[in-house]
């Protein structure tokens, strides 16, 4: 264990805390009970920052950070709700609505979507940015598992979950910006990928309807992540 | 007391945001008596009236026929409500965005056609490139997500509305409820 690491003390919302410096200020926050949302970040996973939800003011700095990231300091203010972060928050959720082609209703993750639970607990009613509609594609080609590109939100979760926790490496992400799509080895059709395992963990961490179990209609895809945590923990002994 | 004049419409939807309208069931009966119901699809009027307190329209703006409609009641109305994932976000209706018209209909029309394989010309109303949702045309006052909005959610909206104050729907709906 980490026994050797220093303990320091900081606010977070003008409450005390401590923690370890390895620990992130999410960790720390979830520990004493301060709610930050996240869409990227997964308990067990590597955080990567990538969805800037969990931006969080630092007293002092004019810069935002992400909170699943980032490392308190000793005296450290940290500021989890502003009407600035509120404001970028929202936008973020909004843009993510408009990247894609996210029809919550025919949506087998209807219900169990966490970027519509995400728009819900902001008070997004509409979204007031132009929609895209871009033309994506939906992989159909494995046996058990389905891929639409329409809902995927680029967190990597999939990637990360199959690299770290599966060890085989089937996802990545191709192309850069508004060009970019979750890809099986090397853009091949899911069901000929020679590296999946069939173990499904990419589907059961994925936050939206873009990954999903076949066979499931509209509101049935429920995501099981009791897994996780386990794996992770067991990985992290195995190394140590 | 004078009694708000309602409007009901729908656009490009299926009418469920109509049908969960009507499943207030015996809270019906008392909006009846704070409501005057001057327009809708559930009564016979035929033209949309001036002076409208509260217009609550169902469906996305799909055709030319939408959008002038649409302008009507913004201009006629008061309060305008965007009921339903249609009006609130283009929902079903706009699936066929990311297609073209073309494409659209010549699949409805042609391909999946057994007898005169063509497109109408008379009657419809004309399909715009895009569907839209409702704030892309109008101002929108008050956005009530749902596929469609449970009939709790309607009656707090309305309800709401009767008593002044601008109802925050957050916690009775959300996209695809």
């Amino acid at each position: 264990m980490t026994s050797g690491a220093k303990v320091l003390t900081f606010k977070i919302d003008g409450r005390d805390v401590s923690s370890r410096e390895d620990e992130t200020i999410l960790e720390v926050a979830r520990e004493n009970g301060i709610a930050i949302p996240t869409l990227c970040y997964l308990r067990g996973l590597t955080p990567v920052g990538a969805c800037r939800m969990c931006l969080v003011e630092i007293v002092g700095s004019p810069k935002l950070l992400p909170a699943c990231v980032t490392r308190p300091q000793e005296g450290m203010q940290v500021v989890t709700q502003s009407e600035r972060l509120m404001r970028y928050r929202r936008l973020i959720v909004e843009l993510l609505f408009t990247e894609g082609n996210h029809i919550c209703s025919v949506c087998v993750s209807n219900g169990n979507c966490e970027l519509q639970a995400l728009a819900q607990s902001l008070g997004l009613d509409h979204i007031h940015l132009p929609y895209r509609y871009p033309r994506l594609s939906v992989d159909m080609s494995h046996q058990l598992f389905r891929l639409d590109q329409n809902r995927c939100v680029l967190c990597a979760r999939c990637v990360r979950v199959c690299d770290e926790i599966e060890g085989a490496h089937t996802w990545d992400i191709k192309g850069r910006g508004i060009e970019a799509e979750i890809v099986a080895d090397l853009d091949t059709p899911w069901g000929d990928s020679d590296t999946c395992t069939r173990c499904g963990k990419c589907v059961h961490v994925c936050p939206t309807g873009a990954l999903t179990e076949k066979g499931t209609a509209v509101a049935e895809m429920t995501k099981r992540r009791d897994f996780l945590p386990y794996l992770s923990l067991m990985r992290k002994e195995a190394h140590e | 007391m004078n009694k708000a004049k309602i409007a009901t419409t729908w656009l490009d939807g299926c009418s469920g945001c109509h049908m969960s309208f009507l499943d207030m069931d015996e809270r019906l009966a008392d909006l009846a008596e704070r409501i005057e119901l001057v327009y809708s699809p559930l009564v016979d009027h035929k033209e949309f009236p001036e002076g409208v307190d509260v217009a609550i329209v169902e469906g996305a703006v799909a055709t030319n026929e939408d959008v002038e409609k649409i302008h009507k009641i913004r201009k006629r109305s008061k309060v305008l409500v965007a009921l339903g994932d249609c009006a609130v976000a283009g929902n079903v209706p706009s699936m066929r965005n990311p297609l073209k018209l073309a494409e659209v209909c010549d699949r409805a029309y042609k391909e999946n056609a057994q007898l005169q394989q063509q497109m109408p010309t008379k009657l419809l109303p004309r399909l715009l490139p895009q569907v839209k949702p409702v704030h892309e045309v109008v101002k929108v006052d008050v956005f009530v997500p749902g596929c469609p909005p449970p009939a709790d959610a309607i009656f707090f909206v309305v309800s709401e509305l009767l008593a002044g104050r601008v109802p925050d729907t957050s916690a009775v709906t959300r996209f695809g409820k």
